[in-house]
């Protein structure tokens, strides 16, 4: 499967969709809105089926976050990487664990790092950090005078 | 038991006098020379690490290096059983009480040794974090320190041989504890 034909699908779903191709794999900028139906179609779409989502993570770029997904098909060996947007201050999401189960555990990672609420999210609690733990340490902006030593 | 004596750096001789008499002979010595001089040769490490340095530690472990020639072989699975714990490894904030757990189920007298950079000072993750303790030794009392990102086995074989020194010497933490009690 080659971009172009990957890009016009995703286009045609999401038609807000924008796209990078500069690094090894096809980027796409997705807006928050059509991330869940977009998601679905490509897991489930035989000429796509994109059943592996090996890395899910984020990014914070101080303006705003960008939760970033890799997508890989064991049947057509192609890969892309979808990046979905959201808001500092009250960053929502559609959790994809429905879609993809690994992604449960995913979720709940950027979740304590980066304070991303996954929406219908079957369990989103803190999955290493402990259950008291305040704030979002991987955030750009994180302070903890305590522990912290600043360089 | 004299405190801040000086450190015993031969690792084979008796700790005492032979007397040669007529058909045998007369051992002179104290009991707390002999006590250490035995406990200092048979130490058994718990089986403990937390990251890079536990694979060196490993290594000494096994056939190469084999800390079983200077009485360590019998890694423990418990801290019950186990004498000396070799911090090999990063703390972070979330292992402190577990690492402070273990070595208080240690049986009396233990020894702690603090193999390498992160068990030191924190290492490479002193600046800038949020989730590791800057030394081992603000939760446990540590008595060898080694340097290293990881030591070498060499290194390792080193800090056991100075415990052993520190032990006979009694100048261990916990030796000296127990002398300024009585």
């Amino acid at each position: 499967m080659t971009n172009e034909e990957i890009k016009n699908f995703i286009t045609s779903v999401a038609p807000s969709a924008t796209f990078d191709e500069t690094g090894e794999w096809l980027n796409v900028l997705a807006e928050p809105a059509t991330w869940k139906e977009l998601a679905q179609r490509l897991r489930s779409s035989s000429e796509f089926q994109f059943d592996y989502l090996f890395c899910l993570t984020c990014i914070d770029w101080k303006t705003h976050l960008t939760v970033v997904y890799h997508l890989s098909s064991s049947v057509h060996r192609h890969t892309i990487v979808i990046k979905v947007k959201a808001e500092t201050a009250n960053p929502e999401v559609e959790t994809v664990s429905d879609i993809w189960r690994t992604a449960e555990f995913h979720e709940r990672e950027v979740f304590e790092l980066f304070g991303v609420k996954f929406l219908h999210h079957p369990d989103l609690r803190k999955l290493i950090l402990t259950d008291d733990f305040e704030g979002f340490p991987l955030r750009k902006d994180f302070e903890d005078p305590i522990n912290m030593i600043k360089l | 038991m004299e405190l801040n004596g000086a450190m015993v750096t031969d690792n084979k001789e008796f700790p005492g006098q032979i007397l040669q008499t007529p058909g045998g002979g007369i051992v002179v010595s104290t009991f707390d020379n002999i006590i250490n001089w035995a406990r200092s040769n048979s130490l058994w490490p718990l089986t403990f690490a937390t990251s890079c340095c536990g694979i060196e530690m490993m290594s000494v472990a096994s056939a190469k290096y084999d800390f079983s020639r200077f009485g360590f072989e019998v890694a423990r699975a418990t801290p019950r059983q186990a004498d000396v714990i070799i911090i090999a490894g990063t703390i972070v904030n979330k292992m402190g009480p577990v690492l402070k757990r273990l070595y208080d189920q240690m049986a009396d007298p233990k020894y702690v040794i603090a193999m390498g950079a992160c068990a030191i000072s924190g290492g490479p993750f002193f600046y800038n974090t949020y989730s590791v303790v800057k030394g081992a030794d603000h939760i446990i009392p540590v008595d060898v320190y080694i340097p290293g990102c990881p030591p070498r086995p060499e290194a390792l074989l080193h800090a056991l041989i100075t415990l052993q020194e520190k032990i006979k010497s009694g100048l261990t933490r916990e030796q000296i504890r127990e002398e300024s009690k009585a």
